[in-house]
């Protein structure tokens, strides 16, 4: 029985580009699955291709139980979408875009006035309702894009970069609402380009690169595949590193790696806390003076790295935002 | 892996006719009240028509000679059928630009995401447009009788038949909507929208008997301007209106105006909405 999401080998060109080479994805009803990919890896046109937006040069997808293909209509009652470009109008009240999506999705004037009612109540957006949403903020018109995409209760969701380019404020929040939806036994299936939201969110995770699905499992399961864990050392002189790398040498599984501006040093270990505290003791013990020390799990981005011999393409920074990624995005889109 | 028994959701149990009525509807709605917030849009769109009516009535208005009368008073009374049919096709341009504008910020994503009749979106958006267009003639007809222009007095002139041009006015106006509708889903930007939705209109306007007596042109030019459909409404409005019309002319759209004008407007819409229809079901941003 395929899952509430079920793609099998989507293709789809866009004159010499081929954006999707293949994708195959299966979503077991209830949970949530995170594609994880850089910019143009194709998680977008998956997305489009899903939710009927787009026509697939080949393959097949089934949401709900509905072949995408066959029946499109019916698949647009029974999903929701909400979009990396917060498409509410901006001149609308955000009572009168939800109004006006609720009608759309063929409710009756009254039904789509009261579930309005609700959604601004659970949006946090209640305060705002009757101003243009022109006036709200970023993170405001997430809320109620995210609203728009609910008014039906769909029991299936898709969310492309939902938080992309947010502040980490309102990424947390927007994240608690996608928590609370998704345990309300709601299927979603979510593409982002934050390591760190795929690891918060999803249970499953596809990792996109060029069209393609090339890795997939857990978030443990895929630190797992990159490596266990390993011991980083920040010492406090420079002149140190060497005697530093010299006992890193003798507890470690592998290679020390060395970044000499930072002053910091890598070594994959096992063996886990009681070992961290032999290498500080011994560290200790030759007078080497730390100015962090500390047991590290992989995170994605080192997942990432390791798949695809290349960094996820725009690096964080350390709160976790990425300098205007919407524009970007958007030039590459309209490139394709 | 087979996709297994499919549950499909029974029909919206109303008829499809219905259904599109009804959510195009909704999406005139989402416009006209976009409209109300943006008022600098239409009064925008009123300052234009009511400077052509001003700018024509006195600067040309005495040196252009209109059945055998260089009188100002005649040529007002010839221009303001030309002057209402230009600024109805004007209404091109906004209806192109909003739709790109819409395509642009991903609000066309999220209606096609949604179940919902196909055509609404764009078949909303001409009805606002419409709504917008009868307010801007409104105005201008004012404009128009303050300047000097009247309707015909000699017999025949009746209200029934002001109204009816009226009437094919806004037909023209909607079935050149569609065109913009088609050119908005094109073009990649707003902006591009709104250059292409007015550069055709130029040559359209012009090559035409909307300003000058077409009978006073090149034979070929003459030809293409009494072909146009957009002369068709023009000439149909300086009949129903008893105006002063262009020389004599054999050509079958001059001969019977209020017909090909309804004729075109009919074929425009026909053509226009197919096209732009199943480009709308096609597009991506």
């Amino acid at each position: 029985m395929p899952g509430a999401i079920y793609a099998e080998g989507l293709v789809k060109t866009f004159g010499d580009v081929k954006a999707l080479d293949g994708v195959d994805l299966d979503v077991p009803e209830g949970t949530v699955l995170g594609l994880l990919g850089p910019n143009g890896a194709g998680k977008t046109t998956t997305v489009r291709c899903l939710t009927t937006l787009l026509r697939p040069d080949s393959g097949t997808a089934v949401v709900a139980g509905i072949d995408v293909l066959k029946h499109p209509d019916a698949v647009r009652r029974s999903v929701g979408l909400s979009g990396q470009f917060a498409a509410v109008d901006e001149y609308l009240t955000g009572r009168e875009n939800l109004q006006m999506v609720g009608q759309l999705y063929q409710m009756r004037a009254k039904a789509a006035k009261q579930r309005a009612v609700e959604l601004l109540e659970q949006f946090n957006l209640t305060d705002a309702a009757d101003r243009p949403t022109k006036t709200y903020s970023g993170g405001m018109r997430r809320r109620l894009d995210l609203a728009a995409a609910l008014v039906v209760r769909p029991p299936v969701m898709f969310m492309d970069e939902p938080t992309t380019g947010l502040d980490p404020r309102n990424r947390q929040q927007l994240w608690d609402v996608i928590k609370q939806l998704v345990s309300g036994g709601t299927t979603l299936l979510l593409t982002t380009q934050y390591l760190e939201e795929a690891d918060h969110l999803a249970h499953d995770i596809c990792v996109v690169d060029h069209g393609r699905v090339i890795a997939r499992g857990t978030s443990d399961q895929l630190k797992a595949r990159t490596g266990g864990e390993r011991v980083e050392v920040v010492v406090h002189e420079r002149e140190h590193i060497t005697a530093a790398a010299e006992v890193l040498r003798g507890f470690g599984k592998g290679d020390t790696t060395v970044e000499e501006h930072t002053r910091k040093l890598t070594v994959p270990v096992t063996g886990g806390p009681k070992l961290l505290a032999e290498v500080i003791r011994e560290l200790d013990s030759r007078g080497i003076e730390m100015d962090d020390i500390g047991l590290r799990r992989p995170t994605l981005d080192d997942v990432f790295l390791s798949l695809t011999g290349h960094a996820a393409e725009e690096k964080p920074e350390e709160n976790g935002t990425v300098a205007n990624p919407k524009a970007r995005k958007r030039t590459k889109e309209t490139a394709q | 892996m087979s996709s297994g028994p499919e549950a499909v959701p029974a029909a919206a149990s109303s008829n499809v006719f219905s259904q599109s009525v009804r959510d195009s509807l909704v999406v005139a709605k989402r416009n006209l009240i976009r409209m109300t917030r943006i008022p600098e849009m239409v009064i925008f769109g009123l300052i234009q028509p009511i400077m052509f009516v001003v700018l024509f009535s006195y600067v040309f208005g005495g040196s252009m000679e209109i059945g055998g009368s260089n009188s100002p008073a005649a040529y007002r009374n010839f221009l303001m059928a030309g002057i209402f049919a230009q600024t109805v096709t004007f209404a091109t341009a906004g209806a192109g630009a909003g739709i790109a504008d819409d395509m642009h910020k991903g609000l066309i994503d999220r209606f096609r995401s949604l179940p919902m009749a196909r055509g609404a979106v764009l078949t909303g958006r001409t009805l606002a447009d419409l709504v917008q267009t009868a307010l801007t003639l409104l105005v201008l007809a004012v404009v128009a009788l303050l300047v000097g222009w009247r309707v015909g007095s000699d017999a025949g002139t009746n209200a029934g038949k002001v109204l009816a041009a009226f009437g094919l006015l806004l037909l023209t106006g909607y079935a050149f909507t569609w065109i913009g509708a088609l050119i908005g889903l094109s073009v990649r930007t707003p902006e591009a929208a709104t250059s292409g939705g007015l550069i055709w209109l130029f040559p359209v306007t012009f090559i035409s008997n909307a300003f000058v007596d077409s009978s006073h042109m090149t034979p070929w030019l003459r030809h293409i301007a009494e072909w146009n459909p957009f002369s068709a409404t023009v000439q149909a409005c300086r009949t129903l209106f008893g105006n002063p019309g262009a020389s004599p002319s054999d050509a079958w759209p001059m001969a019977h105006p209020v017909w090909a004008s309804l004729i075109y407007s009919v074929l425009i819409i026909a053509i226009f909405r197919t096209l732009a229809v199943r480009k709308y079901r096609s597009a991506t941003a």
